[in-house]
């Protein structure tokens, strides 16, 4: 296939497919992490946002997305690194959280506004109660603040008595 | 993948990239980044100064993984194992950044694996022993609580990476210090027994916490310049957590920080860092340049 006859909507399409590993029922682009994506003399430029800073998969979302564009026919893909402003949970689609719920993952409430001055201090036990993704109760407790990856946290619904992951507000 | 055989699938070609678990031939932290210095600044002192902030996070992360395997609960192991990867994830930028800004073009593991304990410029808190939980709990507590307030007010910088780096860092490190003031409250509330061990814990850190505040020449040129920040100026604020969190733990103090001497920050350690980063080196300095 000719570089010339592909556009960029056939690279964007190609990028906004290609799954996060640790979450793969959700999309890069329901992740909210692709920034934009460019074409320009035949070279598919691609922007994402990292996550958490020592998000292993990282490393892999970028061979992801350079694997899947090329596959759409670009000789030269270029995936960069877009660190601000950095990544919010805010930034998860409509779509991305219903997929999260549907597979038992509670999806993150609003991410905290960042205030001028001191980043307040929190000693609740949580900042948000997320609702039990399996029976829906309000009624769940947190079993720690850092889950299985980077972006979740642990809990349990005291109805159900089911433990359940939460995307973490950020 | 092919389901055959799960050792065929891991070494299964992708396009030419050498990988395993994740490695995937991407090792560029700041891949694609606007890398440009800011007019007026020194190259050696941007180095150094990320080189001081990315030690403190690596040196720190090295320390937390000694809990992965043999923390009080499972739950406590992977708090401590996420919070070190969030660590790693702040130096690897900040030591890249570094490579960039002295010219030499060193990457993250160069400056991880290849340079000496004397080399590093981590405050001695991230490297002290890791002693009983209570005292990971103290240092993290101590370590989070400077770290989040310069790294509030370096979100302003003007290298537009330290400033990205920095306001993403916020968030991570805002999770580090709840936890581990939630875990000063509950021990240091809690039993007879647990308040004892967070009292001698707090005695053994609070030698160390002086450090955290005194300012390298290097600082303070960037802090003139308006791309470093003046530690000396988180004092205040980072004494009031620590009250705060300690008025809640009903311990006792904080008293006055000790003096604000450079140790360090100079390259100048206590024993306990090169046995540390030995181990972290093993690996690379006996197999350089492997891949898997």
């Amino acid at each position: 296939m000719s570089t010339g006859q592909l556009t960029r909507a056939q690279a964007l399409a190609a990028a906004s497919a290609v799954t996060d590993p640790e979450l793969p029922m959700l999309t890069l682009a329901d992740l909210g992490i692709l920034r934009r994506v460019e074409v320009e003399d035949g070279t598919a430029r691609v922007w994402i946002t990292p996550t958490y800073s020592g998000c292993p998969a990282l490393a892999e979302m970028r061979a992801d997305v350079d694997r899947a564009v090329r596959a759409a026919g670009f000789d030269r893909v270029e995936v960069r690194t877009e660190l601000s402003p950095p990544w919010t949970t805010d930034w998860i689609t409509a779509e991305g959280r219903r997929k999260l719920a549907e597979h038992g993952i509670s999806p993150p409430g609003s991410a905290p506004r960042r205030q001028a001055g001191p980043v307040p201090l929190i000693l609740s036990p949580t900042r948000t109660v997320p609702r039990c993704p399996r029976c829906g109760a309000a009624d769940t407790e947190e079993l720690s603040r850092f889950g299985a990856t980077s972006c979740k946290s642990l809990h349990r619904c005291r109805t159900c008595l089911e433990p359940f992951e939460h995307v973490k507000e950020i | 993948m092919s389901g055959d055989n799960i050792f065929a699938a891991l070494t299964e070609e992708h396009g030419g990239d050498a990988r395993w678990a994740f490695g995937t031939g991407f090792t560029d932290a700041l891949a694609g980044v606007d890398t440009d210095l800011p007019d007026g600044v020194d190259g050696q002192d941007l180095a150094l100064y990320c080189q001081m902030l990315g030690d403190d996070a690596l040196v720190q992360a090295q320390r937390l993984t000694e809990w992965v395997t043999d923390a009080p609960e499972l739950e406590e192991e992977m708090a401590l194992a996420n919070i070190a990867l969030d660590l790693i994830g702040q130096a690897r930028l900040l030591l890249a950044r570094a490579g960039q800004a002295d010219g030499t073009g060193r990457d993250e593991d160069a400056y991880a694996y290849w340079r000496d304990p004397a080399e590093f410029r981590n405050v001695r808190l991230a490297a002290a022993p890791r002693g009983d939980f209570a005292r990971a709990v103290v240092t993290l507590l101590v370590l989070s609580s400077a770290r989040l307030a310069v790294f509030a007010r370096l979100a302003d910088s003007r290298d537009p990476v330290l400033a990205a780096v920095a306001a993403k860092a916020v968030h991570e490190l805002a999770y580090h210090r709840d936890y581990a003031a939630s875990w000063a409250v509950r021990l240091g509330d809690g039993t007879d027994y647990s308040r004892e061990r967070m009292r001698a814990a707090l005695a053994d850190v609070w030698p160390l916490t002086g450090e955290l505040f005194a300012c390298h020449p290097v600082e303070a040129r960037l802090a003139g310049q308006g791309v470093a920040v003046d530690p000396a100026q988180v004092r205040e604020e980072v004494h009031g957590v620590l009250a705060q969190v300690l008025a809640e733990a009903r311990l006792e103090g904080p008293g006055p920080f000790p003096e604000p001497v450079l140790a360090g920050r100079e390259g100048r350690h206590g024993a306990e860092l090169a046995p540390l980063v030995e181990e972290m080196q093993k690996v690379a300095r006996e197999h350089p340049g492997a891949t898997w």
